[in-house]
């Protein structure tokens, strides 16, 4: 067990590999209930808007989009998902943060309701659907970034099938009150396994999703961090985010550096800080990396130069005095398996 | 043969002046998954209490000290094509180098077995 945002966290149970490689091919249950579960009533979809760069007033029910607070240079506060429910706007955002993303939606003039008394399960994994619509009849017809009310033992979920693994799978609100029941009884099925802070780390890793804190911060903008999908179509013409002039120029003139991954040679892991070179050049540093279980070799992800940034582009990591080789390649490191909505982009 | 253990979780295993050292089965547990080694090359002298190697895990990188002073004769090669041998075998074959020793004196204070498990049992 470790300190994380104020909670105990597991690190791991049986192993961070183990739990990897069940995960990828059973179901792996997560507790992610240090995240913060926030709702905002209906009404605010446009006072929302001009924190974040997505489309919120055409966000359809039960859909949820992925986006990004922003400060006024476009810097990355925070990144959360949105999901529009009958009773308003449904927040996941990062428990590191978490406070910090409240006074700043207040200070937006958002009415918040932060749900404390709401705990977080994510079961991730291929078979997650099997274990779950077994337990929650209905949740197999969900679709990837979708999501809907449920009940369970008398309890209410609140269901989407999300998650951070690269893997299809769900996550699921559900009060504290009945959390642990429900808990056991998942972790009662033979698909599922407990699974840890550091596995969910290296999942997230291979799936070349950014962690906040690591990857993203308020240094980093959306397209140098490779997120511009979360720039929706409208706001991309009508701007009215923060720091959208900045964020727009380079959208079209594309930015000074970018958020990359790395396939590292050897069995040697690089970590977060480690610097990256082109020769002798100094172009990037290290956000986040460690061995990739299923890839089976050390992987990264880096800032470096858009020069530097093509797919293909040899470099060099420094190790402790020692330079590793890399070469840029496409992420993620592993390829998702989502279950989309047929002719669905979400 | 003599087996020797350390507060730092490492073992000796002493013949004469020469000694095979590796981590014990509770470091291994504690590190997780070892992903891999770097360990010290044969002519490098190491000092008790200094960095000696380095194990990756997974999770971070630890370095390991010497637990005693002297010429490192051997680093174990099967490491590098297998770190996991140090989870699977850490009193075994996945040792870490062997060395000459410099101050058998050096010894003097540490654990047997018996006495390193029943301490460890304590932690």
């Amino acid at each position: 067990m470790v300190p994380f945002a104020g909670y105990a966290m597991p690190i791991q149970y049986e192993g961070i590999i183990a739990e990897h490689l069940w995960t990828r091919a059973h179901a792996g249950l997560f507790d992610v209930s240090h995240m913060g579960q926030l709702l905002v009533p209906p009404g605010e979809d446009k006072a929302l808007e001009a924190l974040l760069p997505g489309d919120i007033t055409g966000l359809g029910k039960g859909v949820l989009r992925y986006s990004l607070l922003l400060d006024p240079h476009g810097g990355i506060l925070d990144d959360l998902m949105v999901t529009r429910r009958d009773d308003g706007l449904y927040l996941v955002v990062n428990g590191a943060v978490k406070a910090a993303d409240v006074a700043h939606l207040r200070s937006g003039g958002i009415s918040v309701d932060y749900r404390d008394d709401w705990a977080l399960l994510a079961l991730q994994g291929p078979e997650a659907v099997t274990v779950l619509d077994r337990l929650v009849p209905g949740v197999a017809d969900l679709r990837f970034m979708r999501a809907g009310s449920f009940a369970w033992g008398g309890h209410d979920l609140w269901v989407s099938r999300s998650g951070y693994t690269g893997e299809d799978g769900f996550e699921i609100s559900i009060g504290v009150a009945g959390v642990e029941a429900f808990a056991e009884v998942l972790l009662a099925a033979p698909e599922v396994k407990p699974i840890g802070l550091g596995a969910r780390d290296s999942l997230r890793l291979e799936a070349g999703l950014p962690l906040y804190g690591h990857d993203l911060d308020p240094g980093t903008n959306p397209i140098e961090a490779g997120l511009a999908f979360a720039i929706s179509k409208r706001r991309k013409t009508e701007g009215g985010f923060p720091g959208a002039e900045i964020i727009l120029g380079q959208l079209l003139g594309g930015a000074p550096r970018k958020r990359i991954g790395l396939a590292v040679d050897g069995k040697l892991p690089a970590r977060e800080g480690a610097l990256v070179f082109a020769g002798d050049v100094p172009v990037g540093v290290v956000t986040s990396g460690g061995f990739a279980p299923s890839v089976g070799a050390p992987i990264a992800m880096a800032y470096v130069a858009a020069a530097q940034a093509a797919d293909g582009t040899p470099l060099e990591i420094e190790v402790r005095g020692r330079r590793l080789a890399a070469t840029v390649v496409p992420m993620p490191f592993k390829p998702k398996n989502y279950v989309r909505a047929e002719g669905s982009n979400a | 043969m003599t087996l020797y253990f350390t507060q730092e979780h490492e073992w000796l295993d002493v013949t004469g002046d020469t000694a095979t050292v590796g981590i014990t089965d509770y470091a291994q547990g504690q590190l997780g998954d070892v992903v891999f080694v770097e360990v010290p090359e044969a002519g490098r002298v190491v000092a008790k209490g200094k960095e000696a190697a380095v194990v990756e895990s997974v999770k971070a990188a630890s370095d390991v000290y010497s637990p005693a002073s002297g010429t490192v004769t051997e680093a174990n090669a099967a490491l590098a094509e297998d770190p996991a041998l140090v989870n699977t075998a850490p009193q075994g074959d996945g040792w870490f180098f062997k060395m000459t020793l410099s101050d058998a004196s050096e010894l003097d204070g540490m654990m047997d077995e018996a006495a390193y498990k029943a301490w460890v049992a304590t932690l």
